[in-house]
């Protein structure tokens, strides 16, 4: 059985939390509340985290609510994904300096702090498992996302909030935390307690947590503990009324290339990448050269892109070669959900939801694979 | 400094326009002495009276067509160009002057001018490359000026320069901005605008207001219908597709479309 204990005041148990991994050299990210959503950014203690705030969900709908008691972790995922840390929008690959007789060439410039997540959902740490072997465990590891990765440490966060926009429980990736991580925590919030229950996934989140324990109160967890956290991710579970049978998506995608609904669908596609950029498994990036005005220096700097833009799919002296949104909506769900199996032998899509809500367009993956397939079947 | 022999010849002219994009050129404060080094400004008279005569190696084209005399003046300078770029809402869309393009020209000239007879104007303004070719169009009312800065550099290395055509969405996630359209229902042009700005109005909480023009392969009217829906009145979603770029063709027609539906029963 997995060790786990309980910490009997939660918002202290973070705060000690947030500071242990900041002594251990971590910059501790987590989701705060900003400009309207639970964004990912610098943690300095439990009350940077949005305490008392949850979000409502839909396509192309979020807002947030307060709620009327201080739980801190009682929301869905936001627009943003660990990807952003681990695989950032922007970073220089390598610049020259022009010398005597050639060029000085230097590394990529800043190697960023090693990250530890707080508040990290299971689809969160399914996603990164699916980038794992994308940009890790693939014959062409990306180092800064090697080095990113291995450096960084998941604290989880049982669901107990799911949107209408999730789907993780139909995926397999959710809502308890399973793999992945170095601590799950479970918040219990009840009219008498607020409480974390703390499981160790790992040998230093083990040590993390013992110095936690040595400066706040808690006391070791009980079988009731352990049956109040199935019960709220159970609860989780049977609230997303949202589904996608991963192998049956997979299957009546790639055999209808040519449906009229990706027509149907194209005439809404705004081609305006937020599906992609919001997708926290989605990884393709551009690289552009940069040179200075008296042509002394060059950068190449890599920087996210979509499978929409155009430029992402333009060959040379070809043009983009797929020059409509029909196929370039088509590319992006048949390889998130058929041909990524070929590709990384899993499901690109982890049922977060994001490209349902922050589609502006409220274009619903789920809705468009569920066409495809009822009227395959008529 | 380089030979001013070896230096390419820049000239900036003017036509219907505002003058805000070739300021763009004189904001570059801290380059402006960089690019000064590298080429020979040959004609710029917002800068200096100084002019040398052509060809030039490159020109840069601010303002839309809006006279005959503008028409013939565009021939001309393009002849005159080994390169030649246009800058700018007005030079590459008609700017908002082409608002003139949905109405009868005589009208607007009697209500503006005391003696009409005196003016010579064409009923329509246009984008310079309806006029002649245009080797690259730069957008925006203004223009960015690293943007501009970034064009010159890839002119100077002959290479392509890294101007992205998609959305204004792409650059909000690059920054990390939330979406004010879905997080605050804010209406946002951002979906089918150029990027360039760098997300500027969204990132402080505005709705994009679609300087840059249309984005490559935009579509309006899913936007139209996705404002609709969030109660964005008819009159006022026309009026969003009808300002600094109304000219660009997608927004010209799908202003027109969502006139005409407004006005059949």
């Amino acid at each position: 059985m997995t060790a786990s204990l309980v910490l009997t005041a939660a918002a202290q148990g973070v705060d000690e939390l947030i500071a242990a991994l900041a002594r251990r050299g971590y910059c501790v990210v987590g989701p705060r509340l900003r400009d309207g959503a639970m964004v990912l950014e610098e943690l300095q203690g439990a009350a940077s985290l949005p305490v008392g705030w949850t979000d409502e969900q839909e396509a192309a709908t979020y807002r947030v609510h307060r709620r009327d008691d201080r739980a801190l972790f009682a929301y869905a995922v936001g627009p943003q994904s660990p990807r952003r840390y681990l695989s950032p929008p922007r970073k220089t690959l390598w610049s020259a300096l022009r010398i005597e007789g050639g060029f000085q060439f230097e590394g990529e410039a800043d190697e960023p702090p090693p990250y530890a997540f707080v508040g990290v959902k299971a689809c969160e740490l399914a996603a990164i498992a699916v980038q794992d072997k994308v940009l890790r465990d693939g014959p062409y590891p990306d180092p800064s996302y090697v080095r990113a990765r291995q450096q960084a440490f998941f604290v989880g966060v049982n669901c107990g909030s799911p949107a209408a926009t999730c789907f993780c429980t139909s995926m397999g990736t959710g809502p308890a935390v399973e793999a992945g991580h170095d601590l799950a925590i479970t918040e219990l919030l009840t009219a008498g307690a607020h409480e974390l229950l703390v499981e160790i996934g790992s040998d230093r989140g083990g040590e993390v947590m013992a110095e936690v324990q040595s400066t706040v109160s808690w006391r070791p967890a009980t079988d009731g503990d352990r049956e109040a956290k199935h019960q709220i991710v159970a609860e989780s579970a049977v609230r997303m009324t949202r589904r996608l049978e991963p192998t049956v998506a997979r299957d009546v995608l790639i055999a209808n290339l040519e449906h009229p609904r990706w027509d149907d669908v194209a005439t809404r596609c705004l081609s305006c990448t937020n599906c992609t950029l919001v997708c926290p498994t989605c990884f393709c990036s551009a690289v552009e050269d940069v040179s200075s005005l008296d042509g002394d220096r060059a950068e190449r700097v890599q920087r996210w892109d979509s499978c929409f833009t155009l430029g992402h799919s333009t060959l040379h002296g070809a043009g983009s070669v797929r020059g409509d949104t029909r196929s370039r909506y088509r590319q992006w769900l048949t390889h998130k959900l058929s041909t990524w199996w070929d590709q990384f032998g899993v499901s690109g899509c982890v049922g977060c939801g994001r490209c349902i809500a922050w589609c502006p367009a409220g274009i619903d993956l789920t809705e468009e694979v569920a066409a495809i397939a009822r009227e395959k079947e008529q | 400094m380089v030979s001013t022999t070896s230096r390419p010849k820049i000239a900036v002219w003017k036509f219907a326009s505002c003058d805000g994009c070739q300021l763009s050129l004189l904001d570059c404060e801290d380059e402006l002495l960089a690019v000064a080094d590298r080429v020979q400004i040959a004609y710029f008279l917002e800068a200096t009276r100084a002019t040398i005569d052509g060809p030039y190696d490159l020109s840069i084209v601010e303002g839309s067509i809006t006279t005959e005399h503008d028409a013939e003046r565009i021939k001309t300078i393009r002849a005159l160009s080994r390169h030649l770029i246009t800058i700018g809402a007005c030079a590459t869309a008609g700017g908002v002057q082409a608002l003139r393009n949905y109405s009868d020209i005589d009208d607007y000239l009697g209500i503006v001018y005391a003696t009409p007879a005196y003016i010579s104007t064409l009923a329509t303004s246009t984008p310079i490359s309806a006029h002649v070719q245009v080797d690259f169009e730069l957008r925006g009312c203004p223009i960015d000026k690293h943007q501009l800065l970034e064009v010159l550099t890839a002119f100077l290395g002959q290479r392509r320069p890294n101007i992205a055509g998609h959305s204004v969405c792409v650059e909000c996630k690059l920054r990390g901005n939330v979406c004010v359209l879905v997080a605050g229902g804010t209406p946002c042009l951002g979906p089918i605008t150029h990027a360039g700005c760098g997300a500027l109005c969204p990132t402080y909480a505005r709705g994009c207001y679609g300087c840059f023009g249309p984005a490559e392969d935009p579509n309006p009217a899913s936007l139209s219908a996705q404002l609709d829906r969030l109660g964005v009145d008819r009159v006022d979603l026309i009026r969003m597709l009808r300002t600094f770029n109304t000219g660009a063709e997608p927004f010209r027609a799908e202003s027109q479309r969502l006139m005409t539906e407004a006005s059949s029963p």
